[in-house]
């Protein structure tokens, strides 16, 4: 007779001593783990739940303007560091750890209007009202020393924005015309105009360094190429664009905010259409940022709240909001991918966080692992009901709601009048326009 | 091991046979002379093979050493095909159309992420510190004959001292539950003992006597809290024995089921009710009239959490919390049925009847397996964790091995008890089968019957209270609610594919109307008398003709296509074969 019974011995299964950590055996069979599928739902549906109790995204709110905040500027070298222009002429930089403000100046006379920081990190560029451009240290001025611009050059217009280059000495403004910059000279070395009067936002393609992109009150956005004497092409729409961000990583693409209320993504090389309508807002969308990883981008707009969109969905995927908060008009996504801020009409700028639910900090392994192992139950069981509905679920004020809903039945009247007058005419005299075609007047080269 | 240039000589030594054999189009004169150097090429290439074979190996997995010696068993350890099936959770899915690129990405990403999920739980079973147990007869020597008093001498003191009578007459006959986790043994006797005692080390945890008639008792989700049925209603006594709850809404109860990730207690009453108490928050979930009579046979499928009720007239139902009717009604027996267990992976149903036979079936496809007939017939039927069953044949106890695979014709096991048996149960965990009966309690070693190697997150022996106090927490978070009860539960993770039928009512409701439908022709209205009644029939009727001829010369049409398509298949096999009679100039 040969036997053998099952006898384990208890040593290999209990802590040795108190100090250490409790043994846990695993044994991945799936006879031992009955209705994982059941399981996994109600961890998501928990996790789902537990996310939206712990969205709490506002963080900070940053006082101290006199006026209105009307541009603003990350730092390229340090996470910590913003800084912004008041529509009085003021331009404050922020310490965003301590969350205060360490140096004023009166850059301008008249809104500050345009902002950017050098590549290199130690001076930054505003222009005004005052048709200056100027330049700034990026260290406070000493102890009796005057705060004095590096340079500063004279304009003939107003100018409305500006940029700077990703790599050598040279920048580009827009306001009567779209020109280009050395920092050395005091007059433009190129100016780009194509029969409009005037440019409301001009960025740089950060991948492709040569290449602008600007937005045109004609409601035109105009592809510059800086090396050309003439513009590359433009796409009319139906409404002004406000301002245009380029995406980080996939360059090609850049997306605009419109008065519209909606914002349109488009490829580069393909201006007939927009790869995607991005619509949620109520009021004119005032401006864009891209998230450094190019997989969302946060819109600030005339309604008062923040939304952020990913890069391939009509949708937003959140909004912000609160009751202090009056018309966004400037906004801009941190450079660790985790914050986002934003500059209001009410003088204040305001940090959230980009995911409402994250925790802040450092997270310990089993924390990290628990997250990651949460998000991927709500990404599997996403489209559950219950699940989606809980996910999807945000307070609106009443105004923003109560428009919302009015702009969803002015749509749907629409829509049903097309439907009906196509009816009721010869097949093919009232061609069907999709969503993305609509707000296009047409393409020039 | 072999040195790397061994082997190359020994590779070029076998392939030397196997050099190609001369073909057709080879002189033989040239082969003559060119033989000598084609063969030394043909070394020359086999060797450069060698080489090349041994460098794919180093790439694979092998470190190169720098005296040349490689890996002898290079890339990771080998995968039999049946473990990689048993982790397998779905068949792989179709991709989907080459249009659809972004959802054809994800799929395929999911895919591959699934596979090396599979792939590495299946490694990790290389790594399970526990074999399962087993009993062996020498030659000539029946396994069913071998008793216990033997086993528990050759195997080691402590798994030894797992066969123990208690003799308790007094109160007798007993019914007995295990704890999830195998630790806590719950004894229920008929006549109101009431004992639970953490019996690998004999400790008794409380004793009691309800002074009542007791018919069933159950663990709850931990060994804190147990359920007793007694005659008139339902108690919950603490592991101390102290009385924490009488469940007047339960009554006459003669057997109970605890659904262990539902948190639900399953109870069948004397009065046909079979009622679902939410144990986690005292809550009556449901209660079902069955309409059939005194409901004593009871068990659950523990992969999907349906109730199995055994019936008097022969037939088993199967009942969910949501439903008020069963959800299948199978005739098992001819007679009454007395008792039904279900496999740990819901696969397989072994029912008993008055008609003193043991059917074995498949209850996914509900369909009869293999049917034995035991003369003295089976009161009490049990299923081990491995397959074991057991099954009670008055004072008998007989385990069989592979009822469901084989037509077993001889027990694997048999003890004989020393009173009748009222309640059978395996440990989980543990190579142990526990009797209630007339005369006490008898622990049975069952070598081979137990899981050899638990989930430490799920059920762990071990656990300290610590650790239980935190999985009762996560248990409790992730209770399945009732309303997932059903026959597949799988059935979250499938896509609901609405039928078309459903897609174009959703469409119509969505429209306000039937985009499909055929408007109805309704003739205008003409003046002069153009409109008579007679008209009108005669303009509908040409209008009604139109439609019919517009039908007929489609569907002609259709045929047609299909037609010249056939033949143009015909003419194009023709074409192929290329065999072209002369008499085929006649054909049409």
């Amino acid at each position: 007779m040969k036997v053998k019974v099952l006898s384990r011995n208890p040593d290999d299964y209990v802590r040795e001593t108190k100090l250490d950590i409790q043994r846990v055996p695993r044994n991945y069979d799936p006879a031992l783990h009955p209705f994982e599928v059941p399981r996994e739902y109600t961890r998501a549906l928990n996790a789902t739940k537990l996310e939206r109790v712990f969205a709490k995204p506002f963080l900070a709110s940053l006082d101290g303007h006199r006026d209105g905040v009307n541009c603003m500027a990350k730092h390229t070298k340090s996470l910590s560091t913003l800084l912004s222009g008041s529509c009085d002429g003021e331009v404050k930089v922020w310490n965003l750890t301590k969350r205060e403000c360490v140096r004023t100046l009166q850059a301008h006379e008249g809104f500050v209007r345009g902002m950017v920081v050098r590549f290199c990190g130690n001076s930054f560029f505003t222009v005004g009202d005052d048709k200056t451009i100027k330049q700034w240290k990026m260290e406070a001025p000493g102890y009796g020393e005057e705060e004095e611009p590096l340079n500063t050059i004279l304009g003939k217009t107003v100018f409305t924005g500006l940029d700077h280059h990703q790599k050598e000495g040279v920048f580009a403004t827009c306001g009567q015309q779209v020109d280009i910059w050395d920092e050395q000279r005091s007059s433009p070395i190129r100016s780009f105009t194509w029969g409009v009067d005037s440019f409301s936002s001009v960025r740089f393609n950060p991948v492709e360094t040569e290449l602008l992109a600007s937005c045109a009150s004609d409601r035109s956005i105009v592809l510059y190429d800086m090396r050309e004497s003439t513009p590359l092409k433009k796409v009319i729409m139906n409404l002004r664009s406000n301002t245009i961000c380029w995406n980080p990583m996939e360059a090609y693409y850049f997306t605009c905010s419109n008065e519209d209320y909606n914002l349109y993504t488009y490829d580069m090389r393909h201006l007939d259409r927009p790869v995607i309508v991005h619509m949620d807002h109520v009021s004119a969308v005032l401006d864009i940022d891209y998230s450094p990883t190019g997989k969302e981008f946060v819109s600030a707009s005339f309604d008062k709240t923040i939304r952020i969109f990913p890069r391939d969905s009509g949708h937003s995927r959140e909004v912000y909001h609160t009751k202090r908060m009056q018309h966004v008009i400037c906004i801009k996504w941190s450079a660790d991918n985790k914050y986002i801020l934003s500059g209001s009409d009410e003088m204040n700028i305001r940090m959230w966080k980009a995911n409402a639910a994250e925790k802040l900090g450092v997270l310990s392994p089993r924390e990290r692992e628990a997250v990651n192992y949460n998000q991927k139950l709500k990404e599997k069981f996403q489209h559950h009901p219950q699940i989606r509905r809980i996910s999807r679920h945000r307070h609106l004020p009443k105004a923003i709601y109560s428009q919302a809903k009015e702009l969803r039945v002015m749509k749907e009247a629409r829509r049903r009048k097309e439907i009906n007058v196509r009816k009721h005419s010869k097949p093919g005299t009232v061609p069907v326009v999709s969503e993305k075609e609509k707000h296009i007047v047409t393409v020039v080269k | 091991m072999a040195s790397a240039v061994e082997t190359a000589v020994k590779d070029s030594h076998v392939e030397k046979k196997k050099k190609p054999s001369a073909r057709y189009w080879q002189d033989s004169k040239e082969k003559g002379k060119t033989e000598n150097k084609s063969q030394n090429e043909a070394e020359n290439g086999n060797k450069r093979k060698a080489n090349k074979r041994k460098l794919k190996g180093d790439q694979r997995g092998g470190k190169m050493v720098l005296s040349g010696k490689s890996d002898p068993f290079p890339g990771p350890a080998p995968l039999p095909e049946e473990r990689l099936q048993k982790f397998k959770r779905r068949e792989k899915s179709k991709l989907p159309n080459r249009k659809r690129r972004k959802l054809r990405d994800v799929v395929a990403r999911s895919e591959v992420v699934s596979e090396m999920a599979q792939k590495r739980a299946a490694q990790f079973d290389l790594l399970l510190p526990e074999e399962a147990g087993f009993l062996e007869g020498d030659e000539d020597e029946d396994t069913c004959m071998i008793s216990q008093e033997d086993i528990a001498e050759a195997v080691d003191i402590t798994s030894g001292a797992k066969y123990f009578n208690l003799n308790l007459s007094q109160f007798g006959p007993y019914r007995l539950d295990y704890s999830r986790t195998g630790r806590h043994l719950l004894l229920g006797g008929r006549r109101g003992h009431v004992a639970c005692l953490d019996w690998q080390s004999k400790q008794l945890m409380c004793e009691m006597n309800v002074m009542e008639s007791v018919n069933d008792v159950k663990w709850l989700h931990s060994e804190s809290m147990y359920a007793v049925a007694q005659k008139k209603w339902l108690y919950i006594y603490d592991s101390k024995g102290i009385e924490l709850h009488c469940i007047r809404k339960f009554n006459d109860v003669l057997c109970m089921q605890f659904l262990p990730y539902h948190f639900l207690l399953a109870t069948a009453s004397a009065t046909g009710f079979l009622q679902y108490l939410d144990v986690s928050v005292g809550k009556e979930i449901a209660a079902i009239c069955t309409k059939a009579g005194r409901l004593d046979v009871m068990c659950q499928n523990p992969h999907n959490a349906i109730i199995h009720l055994g019936h008097s007239n022969g037939t088993v139902t199967l009942w969910s919390p949501n439903q008020k009717e069963a959800l299948v009604k199978m005739l098992c027996h001819q007679g009454g049925v007395r008792s039904v267990a279900v496999d740990k992976t819901g696969t397989y149903m072994v029912t008993s009847g008055m008609d003193k036979k043991l059917k074995v079936y498949d209850i996914r496809a509900f369909k009869p397996l293999q049917s034995y007939f035991l003369p003295a017939g089976a009161s009490c039927l049990s299923l081990s964790h491995k397959g074991l069953l057991s099954a009670a044949t008055g004072d008998i106890v007989q385990v069989y091995k592979d009822v469901w695979s084989t037509a077993v014709t001889k027990p694997y096991m048999a003890h004989r008890v020393r009173g009748t048996v009222w309640g059978l149960h395996f440990c989980p965990f543990e190579d142990v089968l526990g009797v209630g009966h007339g005369d006490g309690f008898t622990s049975m070693l069952v070598p081979g019957a137990g899981e050899p190697n638990f989930d430490g997150l799920d059920a762990n022996p071990y656990r300290s209270s610590k650790q239980r106090q935190e999985w009762e927490v996560k248990a409790l978070l992730e209770k399945i609610q009732p309303e997932l009860i059903s026959l597949d539960p799988d059935q979250l993770c499938h896509v609901d594919q609405a039928s078309y039928e459903q897609k174009h009512k959703e469409r119509v409701q969505a429209l306000g109307f039937d985009p499909l439908a055929k408007e109805k022709f309704i003739p205008k209205l003409k003046k002069k008398g153009r409109s008579s009644s007679g008209n009108v029939e005669r303009r509908k009727r040409q209008v009604a003709h139109e439609d019919q001829r517009d039908m007929i010369r489609t569907s002609v049409e259709d045929k047609m296509k299909i037609e010249k398509e056939i033949k143009k298949q015909e003419r194009k096999k023709e074409a192929l074969s290329g065999l072209r009679s002369a008499l085929d100039r006649f054909k049409k």
